[in-house]
């Protein structure tokens, strides 16, 4: 039988998704498809049917009673820390006093089932006297209700260049919240074991989290708890820090009754529950020159953070770190409001803050070129970082690797950018109902945690007798395919096939101290914590084929599956049976943790981020202006991955993020009413992209001369988050659209989500400013 | 007849004493330890619960299976009574292979997170095994049903498309033959009413509609349930106990469109799967509309009668209906009456039904020369939404003048209703472009719709409005509209 003499599944191989035959086949495990323990209980929660009210009375003793119900358990039945905060130790497991959002729990009940679980919550009775709610952020900004203290960052005089400027404008973008929407919603399974120690199955993507809130919970150390997840249905940031709830109710009634408990709430519960991606109410004030060039600019962002601070420190910040997108700002102030209102504790969601954030600059490069009568393209050209001089960011970072001239230049020819906004204009102007809009917008998206200590991450690599490898790191798989780009790095650096790599669930036990799969650093930082596992293996194995050989470890010639050293001649398996028998370790950890990154906070000056990841698109829409109703009519895409690990997977990030981005900016819309209820919480009311919603036309591509200017795992790019502002292409097109309705004299005042309703009533508006300004210049004359 | 039979996993399988609202989702993972079919919403709205099931049924006078995809998390499992139920752990070939669309599915990266994923397969098995190589649009429809948040569908339509490069063939169409014994083996007759008693709770599933006049005679507190597309929702979501339930889908003489005297009658057992060919011969607008009410996997199991007989304001086939001046074919016991639909709401989700009494079938005035029929669905998503506003016009122009105008709209009060101001000004107008604003005008004095989570009132009132703008375009040469302006010559260049 020929073999192939090269390696064909380790890195930069289009391979498919490692668990692919398993999902089409239903085989694939989540957590509620483990076969449930014996004595298994199944958990159902209390909530807060107010948003802000203090607590007179819990009375328990229906749901006690109903049938099937086995424990209750309130604030006063935690053992340990009544919180699971991840940062600031605000966020109560169960209310005691005082509720401050709708769906706050309050206590919750262990039964037999699902369905007695679910109906015996519906029976405790809680008494509540109420509190006047702050919902929205224009509410919280004028009552001053802040969770964190307000933070600025400044580059330069903002305010006299503001003055000095020719032309200066100002204006305001209300942009929505969005709903995480996996597909798999929050699920938690406490096993009791001996000595009181706790193991949780947990959908997250923070284990170590979930493990340090559940001990302290349970009145434990962190050795006592053990956490594993092997996939989850879908995070988005909604798993980063909302699985710790689940699991400690989980963990608390497993403790109280000595049974497994299952903690799993349905799909309304969860959107109730959970928090979402801050809202924000962002306004400017921004000068500049006849070109379009911005002299001085400032920014006010105030965000919607909830009733506690969960993440929203960093998220916050970094709306700041991304409100320069890809555009030099010469002066510039940002400043950040983070509002409390008594709504969800809004959280992370793929982006973190900083799709927010370039919503307001790019609504700033369309409002520039609308007042000079420019393209919005030669005014996004003219702002794009560039050379020394014009390469420092607000944050005092300079800008070593940008690829977006070029990139720009690309997709600029292969979309027919110009020509198609010429046909576009010809065209608006014969179409009475009918208009089209088209937009190119950049991304450029700071890749590392901004808090600077989560940068760091492990693996563990085995490599057993018969030459097969267990490969485990801090990672989670919640969909894009981590696993199997971590296990190609793997394969690559033994030079074996990958399917000698078997992938195993993310352990708390195997893998300590873990950060969370976040910040688009998944490959980045566990790819090369196993990388580092694997070489320490592959190197000790080399010394020793060496030593076999009779030669120096530098000349062993390590091929694929096929390893010499002087003249002997091994398989991988032959070696490392060989290595076994003399006695050496084949097992490894490997340790990553990302280098030349630091931030001074309270200066605001630093390197929060390792590199950039950058992209543009194109999109063109098509609206109704009867309706609202629109369409995207095409797409194009470039994005720069690096090197690709998996071309294929990152694709399919490409892909995803923009249209999950496209259904933040256009149908996804998070509805309360006065009183702080969230009526929009189940897919009935919430609208996610449903496939018809995908561009009629589109052109996904990778940037093929994208290489990581620094050493990341195989000069590769983090490509989980930035893709998904690639969306704002969209709503910028339809706001073009909206231009191009009034004969581009007067721009949109369009905020996201840009429903059809938000659309008409927008041009509504926009007429309406028309007509009075036609109105008064007939007045004057 | 007391026990529920279906084939399921090449056997017949016979259950006694099931509860009459556990969900075909409940049992699958609770009871037979079948975990591939998953749960995203509970409310049919996600189609990660999609399954596949198979119905006996005539094709050129040979005994075929028709597969069609429902989901189970709102399905009961007495509804399964007669079928074949096809899930997810089903589709691998006998050998192991896996089945072409899951093959493919694999192939072109059509799963990231996989949660969403068996849904997809088995909404793409059922078009395999039903119809021939789609096209992108038609795929797009297929899988509206079904809510993948990783991918961005791109990869799962190609995929879909890719199945059919070997064919069509398959175990189940290999076994086609054997299945179609097994199902006639556990056909019921005429006489043989299922009858079924669980948890407490009663379930009648009548095949003869004068066994069914008998029964919601007998029992009118019962629930009546056709696809059980909303009355699932009740007991997933608001857990309710449905004491005596009675089935409407399995009665076979209420399944049928037919023509009666001018009149389409449609029965109020036909799944919109089912009826909309005939409405879109008749209407093409309204079958257009039908099209865009739920999913595959609703159209598949609900019925325009449970639409109508439910009475909720936003139901998208009363407008339609509304406007085409249908009427109700209600029964109690032997007695039949016949009632305008537009008189059978008297308040919100009210219905003019008495005890005992229930929907037998639907009237639509046929189609004539010189009647414009137009409706409008306006939601935040085009594919599978709840409407804001959904208006429906019916005019008869004669020499350039209105004759006869018949306008209702749903999302506008508490109940579908017509707009009588607005009709009162198009009649006797001339059809120009400055009946527009009349009627418009006119409309403002119909409505005082509210503020919701789909809607703001304002936008509700001046997009009805606008409505009659596009209706004016549509009837005078094709309304250009963001879906479809090829077919209206204004085409989209690049």
């Amino acid at each position: 039988m020929s073999r192939s003499r090269k390696l064909t599944s380790g890195v930069k191989q289009s391979l498919p998704h490692d668990s692919a035959h398993k999902h089409v086949s239903g085989e694939a495990l989540y957590i509620d498809d483990i076969p449930e323990p014996p004595g298994t209980l199944f958990a159902a929660f209390g909530m807060s049917e107010k948003a802000h009210a203090e607590i007179t009375g819990i009375n328990l003793s229906k749901a006690k009673a109903a049938p099937g119900v086995v424990a209750v358990a309130a604030a006063e039945d935690i053992p340990g820390d009544n919180n699971c905060a991840p940062v600031f130790g605000d966020d109560p497991i169960f209310a005691e006093a005082l509720v401050e959002y709708v769906g706050q729990s309050i206590f919750a009940v262990a039964a037999e089932t699902v369905e007695q679980a679910r109906r015996a919550a519906r029976l405790g009775r809680v008494t509540f006297k109420e509190r006047k709610p702050v919902v929205t952020i224009d509410e919280a900004m004028a009552a001053k209700s802040f969770i964190l203290p307000p933070y600025t960052m400044q580059r330069g005089q903002s305010s006299r260049a503001l003055s000095r400027a020719k032309h200066r404008i100002q204006g305001r973008v209300e942009i929505g919240g969005q709903d995480q929407f996996y597909l798999e919603g929050h699920i938690a399974l406490a096993v009791p074991q001996e000595d009181g120690d706790m193991v949780i199955y947990s959908s997250s993507q923070n284990p170590s989290e979930v493990q340090h809130l559940v001990a302290h919970a349970l009145g434990l150390s962190s050795n006592a708890v053990t956490v594993e997840v092997r996939r989850m249905g879908g995070g988005f940031g909604g798993k980063e820090t909302q699985p710790a709830l689940y699991a400690c109710i989980a963990a608390v009634l497993a403790r109280k009754t000595g049974r497994p408990v299952k903690a799993r709430v349905d799909r309304d519960d969860d959107m109730i529950m959970t928090g979402k991606r801050h809202e924000f109410v962002t306004t400017w004030d921004v000068g500049f020159d006849d070109r379009g060039r911005i002299e001085g600019i400032e920014f006010d962002l105030a965000a919607r953070c909830g009733m506690s601070a969960d993440l929203s420190l960093a998220i916050c910040d970094r709306a700041m770190f991304h409100s320069d997108n890809a555009y030099y700002l010469s002066n510039v102030t940002i400043v950040s409001h983070r509002c409390k209102t008594n709504t969800v504790s809004n959280t992370a969601f793929r982006g973190f803050g900083g799709p927010q954030g370039m919503v307001g600059i790019e609504r700033v490069m369309d409002e520039i070129a609308f007042t000079l009568g420019l393209d919005p393209l030669d005014v996004r050209r003219a702002n794009l970082y560039g050379g020394k001089g014009r390469n420092i960011t607000p944050y005092h970072m300079t800008v070593e690797d940008n690829v977006l001239p070029e990139l720009f230049d690309e997709l600029e020819k292969t979309s027919r950018y110009r020509k198609r906004r010429r046909e576009i204009e010809s065209w608006n102007r014969t179409s009475p109902v009918l208009k089209r809009g088209i937009s190119l917008t950049p991304v450029k998206f700071g890749i590392s945690f901004t808090t600077t200590f989560l940068n760091q991450a492990g693996a563990l690599v085995h490599v057993y007798n018969d030459g097969s490898v267990h490969l485990n790191h801090g990672g989670t798989e919640m969909g894009p395919g981590l696993f199997v780009k971590v296990a190609q790095i793997v394969a690559e650096e033994f030079q074996i096939d990958v399917d000698r790599v078997k992938i195993t669930a993310t352990n708390t036990g195997k893998v300590p101290n873990t950060s969370a799969t976040a910040a688009s650093s998944g490959t980045d930082m566990n790819g090369m914590a196993a990388k580092n596992g694997a070489r320490t293996i592959r190197d000790r194995m080399a010394a020793f084929a060496a030593d076999m050989g009779g030669c120096r470890k530098a000349e062993v010639v390590w091929g694929y599956d096929a390893i010499r050293a002087g003249k002997k001649r091994f398989t991988f398996a032959e070696l490392t049976k060989a290595a076994y028998l003399g006695r050496v370790q084949l097992s490894a950890a490997g340790f990553y943790a990302t280098p030349k990154i630091h931030y001074d906070r309270d200066k605001a000056t630093g390197r929060p981020f390792y590199y950039f990841a950058y992209g543009a698109s194109v999109s063109e829409v098509m609206i109704d202006t009867l309706t609202g109703e629109y369409k995207v009519l095409r797409t194009d895409i470039l994005h720069d991955v690096g090197e690709s690990i998996n071309p294929a997977m990152d694709i399919g990030q490409i892909e995803g993020g923009f249209l999950q981005g496209m259904g933040w900016l256009t149908m996804e819309e998070l509805w309360w009413d006065k009183a702080g209820n969230l009526k929009t919480h189940a897919p009935s009311t919430y609208k996610i992209p449903a496939a018809s919603d995908w561009p009629e036309k589109f052109d996904v591509r990778i940037f093929e001369r994208g290489r990581n200017k620094e050493a990341t795992i195989h000069r590769s790019k983090a490509v989980g988050e930035p893709p998904l502002m690639l969306a704002i292409s969209v709503f910028s097109a339809i706001g073009d659209a909206l231009a191009g309705a009034c004969g581009h004299q007067i721009s949109p005042d369009l905020n996201a989500p840009a429903t059809p309703e938000e659309v008409l009533l927008t041009l509504e508006d926009m007429r309406a400013r028309l007509s009075a300004g036609a109105g008064l210049a007939e007045a004057a004359e | 007849m007391t026990s529920v039979r279906f084939v399921f996993g090449g056997k017949v399988v016979a259950l006694d004493g099931i509860d009459p609202n556990m969900t075909v989702l409940s049992w699958l993972r609770t009871k037979v330890n079948k975990i591939g079919t998953k749960e995203g919403c509970a409310e049919g709205d996600c189609g990660a619960c999609t399954v596949v099931l198979g119905e006996l049924t005539q094709e050129s006078g040979r005994e075929r299976i028709r597969y069609r995809a429902v989901n189970a998390c709102i399905l009961f499992v007495a509804a399964l009574d007669g079928k074949q139920l096809i899930v997810v752990e089903d589709l691998r070939q006998a050998d192991g292979a896996l089945h072409p669309v899951q093959q493919a599915m694999v192939d072109l990266h059509g799963s990231q997170c996989g949660f969403c994923t068996p849904g997809f397969v088995m909404s793409l098995f059922a078009m395999y095994r039903s119809e021939g190589q789609p096209d992108r649009a038609r795929v797009n429809d297929v899988i509206a049903g079904n809510l993948c948040r990783c991918t961005g569908y791109r990869p799962i339509v190609d995929a879909a498309m890719a199945a059919y490069d070997g064919g069509r063939a398959d175990q189940f169409s290999r076994r086609e033959r054997q299945t179609v014994e097994l199902l006639k083996s556990i056909a019921r007759t005429e006489t043989e009413t299922l009858a079924l008693e669980g948890a407490g709770r009663r379930y009648f599933a009548p095949v003869t509609e004068d066994a069914l006049a008998d029964l919601v005679k007998a029992h009118p507190e019962a629930t009546l349930v056709a696809g059980g597309t909303d009355v699932g929702i009740w007991v997933t979501k608001h857990h309710q106990d449905l004491e005596t339930v009675i089935h409407v889908g399995g009665v076979r003489d209420m399944d049928f469109v037919r023509e009666v005297d001018g009149s389409m009658e449609i029965g109020a057992a036909t799944t919109y799967t089912d009826a909309v060919h005939a409405i879109a011969g008749q209407y093409p607008d309204f079958g257009e509309l039908i099209r865009r009410i739920g999913s595959v996997q609703i159209r598949n199991a609900g019925t325009i009668g449970g639409n109508v007989a439910n009475g909720s304001p936003i139901g998208d086939s009363m407008p339609g209906l509304i406007a085409l001046g249908a009427t109700l074919v209600l029964r109690l016991g032997k007695q039949k009456r016949v009632l305008p639909l537009d008189q059978f709401y008297p308040g919100y989700r009210q219905t003019a039904l008495k005890p005992g009494e229930y929907l037998s079938a639907i009237r639509v005035p046929l189609s004539q020369p010189g009647r414009h029929f137009h409706t409008y669905k306006i939601s935040k998503r085009f594919d599978q939404d709840i409407s804001a506003v959904c208006g429906a016009y019916c005019l008869d122009i004669a020499g350039g003048q209105v004759t006869r105008a018949r306008v209702a709209y749903g999302g506008m009060a508490a109940t579908p209703a017509r707009a009588p101001q607005c009709e009162g000004a198009l009649t006797g107008l001339a059809w120009t472009e400055d009946a527009v604003p009349v009627a418009m005008r006119a409309l403002a004095q119909d409505f005082a719709p509210m503020d919701d989570m789909r809607a703001t009132a304002r936008y509700r009132l001046a997009v009805a409005q606008n409505l009659l703008q596009r209706l004016y375009l549509d009837i005078e040469g094709g309304a250009p509209t963001v879906l479809a302006p090829e077919a209206s010559g204004q085409g989209m260049g690049a």
